[in-house]
């Protein structure tokens, strides 16, 4: 039986078995403190409903702003969450072992990452239609700035990733990590909000969401090595 | 002799001594020179009147500002792959005359954008991906002050400064594209009149300007990064400004 | 500057015990041998051939076990205790598991999380994890802290049993542990 079992795999540490051991581990975790994933949410649905009480309820208004708060709010709640992403892990020493693991560290990263937005930005998408419709979006504009959150968020969870591992341990760390990654979140917050808004105005969204892929394959190359490098400074 | 042994802070101290004050005298001269071209010679825009004379500073200033993070991040590459000290140090130096370059700027154009456009602050997509180009400055420095431990720091800034310099022509092409969209929300520059090839020279002299300051005050300041560093170093305590400051 | 001018090597079958005073750099120099910290000098060879941090060889055939337990507060012992076996990089049984925690005295504690266990009973999870993970090279530091008799008992049990099967093992630590004379090399810092 476990004879079988060894030979099911090919290579003993091949970066798949890293992928799904991270991935696994931070979804119990996650499940098991299910508590602190609803506040994050509720804070996504706070901010978004704070917009209108603070302009006003004026339906072109609300329409024309809508996608753009939508998106807002996504980027500050990747915020909140990014903190915790590494920190648990680094105070008690998790992230030693994950650095010393035979596995390829990228892969384990991308594996933390994969579960932070399965957590975090998944949920966030879901609820965006529904949100939505406090603002007045007609389907057309709810399903572009959902499929244009979907492709989104995640890049804020790897780009967000790097800004954490540099920041583990550091005075300050949430708000310095705001400074490191929002002007960095710049360019997935104008294609994510322009999707919708070329909707709205007639155009087709295509151009925007091309875009926003392209930059989910660039951060998905490149953010795991650079959090993963971050994160060897970190314990040097 | 090669030129490898620079590469160790003990040994460019002196360099960077050296060099620093004949850069920063040719950046005076160019200064004097490009202002006096600038300001004395240049003609009078049929356009804008005298408030075009501002670009002398704000172009110059806006290459730097952008050619200054490339450098930072070339240092960068040189400091993680090599894990030389003296790049990092270099690095280091860089940030704060890059974000001084960034904001005068910005300042420089917020003051020409009054007369010109009527208004100090378009959201334009220079100006817009210039003040985002400030925030990834003040990042890197901020980034460096949080660390405690310098090694550290260096590397951590490092790996900052490489993925800023990814994103910077992402964000800039962004920032145009998003403009392009918002058409009607600012003023495009590309149109502007052909420019004489006196007021040309003039930003040209300005730039070398820009270009030797920035080289001296990073000599200067990477030799003040060098003592602070290098403090516990025996060729520090041997260094003769040193011992007369003892005595 | 910690340390300068250290050599030494560490053959098949031997435990290295470094030991010293608070401060003088035994957990910086475990760190440096598992690669996690860059030495500002020196070389460290592994197999005969000169090794750089987070090299992958060094990676599959050492185990650290450091100051942090790396366990989660969450997670049963039993779910620790596999989350961080497979992690590096061996896939144990139910009944490896069960064994494992049963020899660490932890045969009761198995379904509880760890946050309820106390200090010296979450070191006994990190011991069932070295009983799971026959490395050629562990690197221990301070493995006997909060243990108590039994627990030291265990742990001399397991370092024997590794150099037994030709393994290596360097330890830093202010305890004496009671392994075999003949197996090991004493190196005092400070």
């Amino acid at each position: 039986m476990s004879a079988t079992a060894t030979t099911a795999t090919e290579s003993p540490y091949g970066a798949f078995g890293a992928l799904r051991w991270a991935v696994a581990r931070d979804l119990k975790l996650a499940l098991r403190s299910r508590a602190e994933l609803g506040v994050q949410l509720l804070f996504y649905v706070i901010v978004v409903t704070l917009f209108p009480l603070a302009s006003s309820p004026e339906k072109t208004l609300l329409a024309t702003m809508g996608p753009g708060v939508l998106w807002v709010a996504a980027l500050l709640a990747s915020l909140l969450s990014l903190p915790r992403l590494f920190a648990s892990d680094f105070a008690d020493g998790t992230l030693e072992q994950i650095a010393l693991s035979p596995y390829p560290m990228p892969a384990l990263v991308f594996g933390k990452i994969l579960a932070h937005w399965l957590t975090t930005g998944l949920p966030i998408v879901v609820l965006a239609p529904l949100l939505g419709l406090q603002y007045g979006l007609d389907v057309p504009a709810l399903t572009v700035v959902t499929l244009s959150l979907l492709i989104g968020t995640p890049i804020l969870s790897l780009l967000g990733a790097i800004g954490a591992s540099l920041t583990l341990g550091v005075r300050g760390g949430g708000s310095l990590l705001a400074l490191l990654i929002l002007p960095l979140y710049v360019p997935v917050l104008i294609f994510g909000a322009g999707a919708a808004d070329a909707v709205r105005a007639g155009l087709s969204a295509s151009a925007n969401l091309s875009l926003l892929g392209a930059g989910l394959l660039l951060a998905f190359v490149g953010a795991p090595f650079a959090t993963a490098a971050g994160i060897r400074i970190a314990l040097d | 002799m090669s030129l490898y042994r620079y590469s160790s802070p003990a040994a460019f101290y002196p360099l960077a001594g050296m060099m620093a004050p004949w850069f920063a005298g040719a950046a005076l001269l160019c200064t004097v020179a490009g202002l006096w071209i600038g300001f004395g010679i240049a003609p009078t825009d049929f356009q804008q009147g005298e408030a075009y004379r501002i670009i002398f500073i704000h172009v110059p200033s806006a290459w730097m500002s952008m050619f200054v993070y490339l450098v930072m991040g070339f240092w960068s590459v040189l400091a993680l792959s090599f894990n030389t000290r003296l790049s990092a140090m270099m690095a280091q130096a860089l940030a704060p005359t890059g974000a001084i370059m960034t904001f005068v700027a910005l300042w420089t154009g917020a003051l020409w954008g009054r007369p010109t456009w009527g208004t100090y602050w378009a959201w334009d997509a220079r100006m817009t991906s210039e003040l985002i180009l400030l925030f990834l400055y003040f990042g890197v420095m901020a980034l460096r002050s949080a660390i405690d431990d310098p090694r550290r720091a260096d590397r951590a800034c490092a790996v900052l400064t490489i993925v800023g310099s990814v994103n910077i022509p992402i964000i800039y092409f962004s920032v145009q594209w998003w403009n392009t969209l918002h058409q009607g929300a600012s003023v495009s520059l590309t149109a502007a009149p052909k420019m004489a090839s006196i007021m040309l020279l003039g930003m040209l002299v300005m730039s070398f300007a820009a270009w030797f300051y920035a080289i001296a005050v990073v000599l200067w300041r990477v030799q003040a990064i060098i003592l602070e560093r290098e403090r516990g170093a025996a060729w520090v305590a041997e260094l003769p400004k040193l011992r007369s400051a003892v005595a | 500057m910690l340390f300068a001018g250290l050599g030494f090597s560490v053959a098949a079958g031997k435990a290295l015990v470094i030991t010293g005073p608070n401060g003088t750099g035994k957990t910086t120099l475990l760190r440096i041998l598992a690669g996690l910290t860059l030495p500002a000098g020196g070389t460290i060879r592994w197999r005969g051939e000169a090794v750089v941090p987070y090299a992958a060889g060094l990676r599959e055939e050492t185990l650290y076990a450091g100051h942090f337990a790396a366990l989660k507060d969450e997670l049963t012992a039993e779910e620790n205790l596999r989350s961080l076996v497979s992690l590096s990089g061996a896939e144990p049984s139910d009944a490896d598991l069960r064994a494992a925690l049963a020899a660490a005295a932890l045969a009761e504690k198995r379904l509880l999380p760890a946050r309820v266990l106390s200090q010296g009973q979450r070191r006994r999870i990190g011991l069932a994890r070295l009983a799971l993970l026959a490395r050629p090279l562990w690197l221990l530091d301070e493995p006997a802290t909060a243990l108590d008799t039994t627990g030291l008992g265990l742990l001399a049990e397991l370092i024997a049993r590794q150099l037994d099967s030709g393994g290596a093992v360097i330890a830093a630590t202010h305890q004496p542990l009671d392994l075999p004379t003949d197996a090991v090399d004493r190196l005092v810092m400070g």
